[in-house]
C-alpha cells in the first residue's frame, strides 16, 4: 500500500504566493492544485505553480553550502558542510563587526508576510540595516498611498468581485498575474464590470479590455490630470465623500486647471473626447471603481505623482473603504483577535539609525536598496562591509549588473540564501541553499485584508539536498554570533507555538485548510467613522509628509525624453509563465518560453528594413546584443518591449544558458537613477538603439 | 464522440498555458510532446479594441476514431464504457500510423520510449470521480468538464449572448 497525503501550504514560485494542496506519494510530491477553500482559486494553479514539480526535482539548483574557491563571479565554488559555512560566516563576520561594529552588516530581503524572521534576525545582531526590494516593485505605489491615507499599497485591497468599472494602467492582470485576482476580475466582468486597460502595448490584458486606450510611454501622469480636471469641472465627483474626508480640494483644482484633455491628447496620444468619455463612464459607476494604483511602478521620474494621482482619482470617485472599491486591509486586531508574537519582542531595540536615514537628497523613507551601493561606495554615514541576501536577487533585479558587482567588490562578506543558482548567489561568497517550499515550513504569517487570516506554509516532503529550511538557517547563524539567547528554537513548532501563544489558536487548527480565518465577514469601517492614518486623519490632497520633507504635493507635469529615429524606450514586463529571472531554466517553462523576442512597431521597424522574425541588434552605452523581432502593430512607436529575466550567465543552468536578453544589462549607468520622491528605480529612463543584425 | 468534452470559455481564457502544464506534471509527458496545446490566435483589431484568443486543442476522443482505426496492433483503444480514446502501452510499436491517421496530430511521440502517448482525459482521474488535470488546474476556470449534450448547449447560449451584445460574432 503506498504511503500518501495531502498538505496544504503555500506556492513560492512567484512571489504571490498562492495557497496550494500537495499529493504526496510513498515521499514523492506528485501534484500540487490551489487550496480548493480558497474562493477565487478552487483547485486553479498556473503553469509556473504545476512546474513547481520540475523545480523540485530538477538537479540544476544549489545542493549544498558553496564556499567561493575563486574571484567572485568565477564559477569556482568548494563544496562545505553546513557547519564549515556557518563557521566560515560567523568567523568573517565577527572579524567586520570588531572593526566597524554590528551597523557594518545589512540584510536584503525580498519581502512578504514571513520577514518576522530576518527583521527579528537582524535586531537580534544589532544591526538597524534591513532593507526589502520594494524600491525595484511597489515602492513608489507605497509612497503615494502614505501620503494620501496614512495606509501602504497592501493595505488597500480591491474588492474585484463588487466593483462596476476596473482602470488598470499597465497593470497587465492576466500576464502578471495573480490566480485569485484573475479569477475574481473575470467574474466581475461576468457580471458585467467594465474593464479600461492603458498601456504602450496591446497585452493579454488589453485583449479582454472593453476599451484600450494606447498611451505614449511615460504620460500616465498627464492622462490623469486631465482626468482629476474633467472630473472637477464637470462636477462629476462623489461630492458627500470630497466634502467629508478630503483636505486640499481647492489646491488640486487650481493645480489641474492648465491640464485639459485637449492638452493631455498631445501628451499622451489619447483623443480628448476619449478621456472626457472614460471619466464620465467612471462617474456613472462610482463609487464602485477601481482604478489600480500600481504594482511594479518603479519605472519613470514620476512614478509616484502618477501613482498618487491614481489613489486621488480614486478618492474623487469615493471608491474608498466601500464595496466595489479599495478597501482598507484589515490585521488580527480589526478582527478583535490577539495578533502573532513577533520573534523580535524580547530583543532589544537597535540603537544605530538605519544607513540611509539622514541621507542627503534621499526619497521618502529609510531602507532604499539602491542606496545600499551609495553607501557601500562611499562608506558614508558609515562602511557596510557584510551583506546577506535572501530569496533576492539583487544583480538581476537592479540595473546595471556590471556596476553593482563593482559596488559588491568593496564588501568583505556576501551571503546568498536562495533555493535558485542567483546571479547575486553566484558573485557571493557562500552560497546557502535553503529548502524548497514544498521543502521547508515557514513561520506563521497574516495575511491581511477585508477578511485577515494566519496562513502556514507546511512542510510537504523531505528536503533532496543539503538544505535547511530559513528559521533553520537564521537560528543557526544567530546562535554562532552569540545571539542565541534571542533565537531559542529547536523546531518549527517551538516557532508556531512562540508566535500562536494568547491567539486561541493551535497549530491543529490549520491541519483543515491551510490557513485560520480571523473574521466570517468583511470587516468594513463605517462610512462616517473612517480612519485615515494621515496626520490630519483624512485623505491628504495636500500632503503633511511631503510638505515636511519639501516636497511638492502637486508636481507640475514635465514630458518625458523623447526618443529619435531608431532609438527606443526599452519597456519590459512577464509572459503568464515566466517571473523574475527564476523561471527561465525550468524544465517545463523554459520548453514554453527558451527565450525572450523585442516587441517593436511594425511602421518603425519597416523604415529600419527589419521583418518579423529578423534578428536584431540592440545596444545602449556599449552594451550590445542579439534578439529575435516580433514586428506587430501592437506596441507604441517609441517603445520596445521584451519579457524579462532572460540573459542566464550561469552554466549551471543549462537549459536557459545564454538564452535570450537581459534588460537590466541595457540600464547602464541607471544604478542611481530612481524617482526623487518615491525612490523607486526608473528602469524605463533606458534607450537603446535597434537594426538589423 | 466519448460521452464527456471540455468546453472551453474563450472569455475565461487568458492564454497562461497552464493547462498544457498541468497535464505534463499529471501525464509525466517528457520534453516534446504535448497532450493539449493552446494556440494563440491574433491579436487584430476587431473595432476599437485588440482581440487575441487561445484556442485549447486537447483529443477530440472522435466517435470514430481515425487513429484506431489506422493501427495495427490495437495498441490505440476507445473504452466501450465512454468512449475515451487511449493507447495501451505494451501493444505500441511505435509504428506512428495513428499520427499520421488524425487529421489534427493529436497523437505525440514518446522520444524516450519510441512510442506514441495522447491524452486520456486523465482516465485515472476520472475514474475516481475527478475531472482532467487541465479542467482541475486551469487557471481562469475557463475549461469545463462537461457532457457532449450539455456543450452543445453551451456554445448557443454562449452565440445568442454574442448576438444580443454586439449584434455579430468575433
Ligand atoms: S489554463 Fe485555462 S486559462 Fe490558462 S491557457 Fe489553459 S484554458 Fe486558458
Ligand atoms: S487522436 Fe485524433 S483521431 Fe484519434 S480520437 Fe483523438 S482527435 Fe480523434
Amino acid at each position: 500500500m503506498e504511503d500518501t497525503k495531502s498538505v496544504y501550504s503555500i506556492c513560492s514560485m512567484c512571489t504571490v504566493r498562492c495557497a496550494i494542496k500537495v499529493e504526496v506519494e510513498d515521499g514523492v510530491a506528485k501534484w500540487i492544485e490551489g487550496n480548493p477553500h480558497v474562493p477565487g482559486l478552487e483547485g486553479s494553479l498556473c503553469a509556473k505553480g504545476s512546474a513547481g514539480l520540475a523545480f523540485q526535482y530538477d538537479t540544476e539548483r544549489p545542493q549544498y553550502p558553496m564556499i567561493r574557491d575563486g574571484e567572485r563571479g568565477s564559477g569556482k565554488w568548494r563544496m562545505a558542510t553546513w557547519d564549515e559555512a556557518l563557521d566560515y560566516i560567523a568567523d568573517k563576520l565577527k572579524e567586520i563587526t570588531d572593526k566597524h561594529g554590528s551597523k557594518s552588516i545589512a540584510l536584503v530581503d525580498r519581502g512578504g508576510p514571513f520577514t518576522d524572521l530576518t527583521k527579528s534576525f537582524m535586531k537580534a545582531l544589532n544591526s538597524p540595516n534591513y532593507l526589502d526590494h520594494d524600491d525595484t516593485c511597489g515602492k513608489n505605489t507605497n509612497m503615494a498611498c502614505q501620503t494620501l491615507f496614512g495606509y501602504g499599497r497592501t493595505d488597500m485591497i480591491y474588492d474585484w468581485p463588487n466593483t462596476k468599472h476596473i482602470v488598470l494602467y499597465g497593470r497587465n492582470v492576466f500576464e502578471s498575474l495573480m490566480v485569485k485576482e484573475v479569477n475574481s476580475i473575470l467574474d466581475a466582468m461576468e457580471k458585467g464590470a467594465k474593464l479600461t486597460y492603458i498601456d504602450c502595448r496591446a497585452t493579454v490584458t488589453a485583449s479582454k479590455a472593453d476599451r484600450f486606450l494606447m498611451i505614449k510611454p511615460g504620460t500616465d501622469y498627464a492622462l490623469n490630470l486631465a482626468l482629476i480636471n474633467v472630473i472637477l469641472n464637470e462636477r462629476l465627483y462623489n461630492v458627500d465623500f470630497v466634502n467629508k474626508w478630503v483636505t486640499g480640494l481647492t489646491e488640486l483644482q487650481s493645480f489641474v486647471i492648465p491640464y485639459t484633455p485637449e492638452w493631455a491628447e498631445k501628451e499622451t496620444g489619447i483623443p480628448a473626447q476619449e478621456i472626457i468619455n472614460l471619466a464620465r463612464d467612471l462617474s456613472d459607476a462610482k463609487p464602485k471603481v477601481i482604478l489600480h494604483g500600481g504594482w511594479m511602478l518603479a519605472r519613470y521620474f514620476d512614478s509616484f505623482y502618477s501613482s498618487r494621482s491614481i489613489y486621488i482619482l480614486n478618492t474623487l470617485l469615493g471608491s474608498i473603504e466601500t464595496k466595489g472599491g479599495l478597501i482598507i486591509a484589515k490585521g488580527a486586531k480589526d478582527a478583535s483577535k490577539k495578533p502573532l508574537n513577533s520573534l523580535g519582542t524580547n530583543i532589544p531595540d537597535v540603537k544605530d539609525k538605519i544607513f540611509d536615514a539622514d541621507m542627503p537628497g534621499k526619497s521618502l523613507g529609510t531602507g532604499h536598496v539602491v542606496n545600499i551601493y551609495k553607501v557601500i561606495k562611499t562608506e558614508e554615514p558609515y562602511p557596510v562591509r557584510a551583506l546577506f541576501v535572501y530569496r533576492y536577487d539583487l544583480i538581476a533585479s537592479l540595473p546595471d549588473p556590471e556596476a553593482q558587482k563593482k559596488a559588491l567588490d568593496n564588501l568583505d562578506l556576501l551571503v546568498s540564501i536562495d533555493v535558485n543558482y542567483s546571479k547575486t548567489g553566484w558573485y557571493s561568497d557562500v552560497l546557502l541553499p535553503e529548502s524548497t517550499y514544498l521543502e521547508r515550513s515557514n513561520i506563521i504569517g497574516t495575511q491581511t485584508g477585508p477578511k485577515p487570516a494566519f496562513i502556514m506554509r507546511r512542510q510537504a516532503i523531505l528536503p533532496r539536498y543539503d538544505s535547511k529550511p530559513a528559521w533553520e538557517i537564521f537560528t543557526l547563524l544567530a546562535q554562532k554570533m552569540g545571539a542565541g539567547q534571542y533565537f531559542p528554537y529547536k523546531s518549527i513548532e517551538d516557532i508556531w507555538n512562540y508566535q500562536l501563544d494568547g491567539t486561541g489558536i493551535k497549530i491543529e487548527d490549520f491541519n483543515a485548510k491551510g490557513f485560520v480565518s480571523l473574521a466570517k465577514e468583511a470587516i468594513l469601517m463605517g462610512r462616517n467613522d473612517l480612519k485615515f492614518k494621515t496626520p490630519s486623519g483624512k485623505v491628504e490632497f495636500v500632503s503633511q509628509t511631503l510638505e515636511k520633507n519639501k516636497f511638492l504635493s502637486f508636481k507640475p507635469y514635465e514630458s518625458p525624453k523623447k526618443t529619435e529615429k531608431g532609438i527606443f524606450r526599452l519597456t519590459f514586463g512577464r509572459c503568464g509563465y515566466h517571473t523574475h529571472a527564476t523561471t527561465q531554466n525550468n524544465l517545463y517553462l523554459n520548453e514554453l518560453m527558451p527565450e525572450n523576442v523585442l516587441w517593436i512597431n511594425e511602421d518603425e521597424a519597416k523604415d529600419l528594413g527589419i521583418k518579423n522574425g529578423d534578428i536584431v541588434e540592440v545596444s545602449s552605452n556599449g552594451y550590445s546584443g542579439k534578439i529575435k523581432a516580433y514586428v506587430t502593430p501592437f506596441i507604441h512607436p517609441d517603445a520596445v518591449f521584451m519579457v524579462h529575466g532572460f540573459g542566464n550567465e550561469i552554466p549551471m543552468k543549462t537549459r536557459s544558458y545564454k538564452k535570450g536578453l537581459n534588460d537590466n544589462a541595457f540600464q547602464i549607468g541607471q544604478l542611481e537613477l530612481v524617482d526623487p520622491v518615491g525612490g523607486g528605480t526608473a528602469f524605463l529612463e533606458c534607450f537603446i538603439t535597434v537594426k538589423k543584425a | 464522440m466519448s460521452i464527456y468534452y471540455i468546453y472551453q470559455d474563450q472569455k475565461r481564457c487568458i492564454g497562461c498555458y497552464a493547462c498544457e502544464i498541468h497535464c505534463k506534471t499529471w501525464n509525466s509527458v517528457p520534453l516534446g510532446p504535448r497532450f493539449c496545446r493552446i494556440i494563440p490566435v491574433g491579436p487584430k483589431m476587431i473595432g476599437s479594441v485588440p482581440r487575441q484568443q487561445f484556442i485549447f486543442i486537447p483529443c477530440f476522443h472522435c466517435e470514430k476514431p481515425w487513429c484506431v482505426s489506422a493501427c495495427p496492433t490495437n495498441a490505440m483503444q476507445k473504452r466501450t464504457k465512454d468512449g475515451i480514446v487511449f493507447v495501451e502501452q505494451s501493444h505500441c510499436v511505435g509504428c506512428k500510423s495513428c499520427i499520421t491517421a488524425c487529421p489534427w496530430g493529436v497523437p505525440q511521440w514518446n522520444p524516450e520510449t519510441g512510442k506514441v502517448i495522447k491524452c486520456d482525459y486523465c482516465k485515472s482521474r476520472i475514474d475516481q470521480g475527478l475531472k482532467p488535470a487541465c479542467v482541475t488546474k486551469c487557471t481562469g476556470k475557463s475549461l469545463r468538464w462537461v457532457s457532449a449534450a450539455e456543450a452543445s448547449l453551451l456554445k448557443r447560449e454562449k452565440f445568442a449572448r454574442e448576438i444580443a451584445k454586439f449584434g455579430v460574432m468575433y
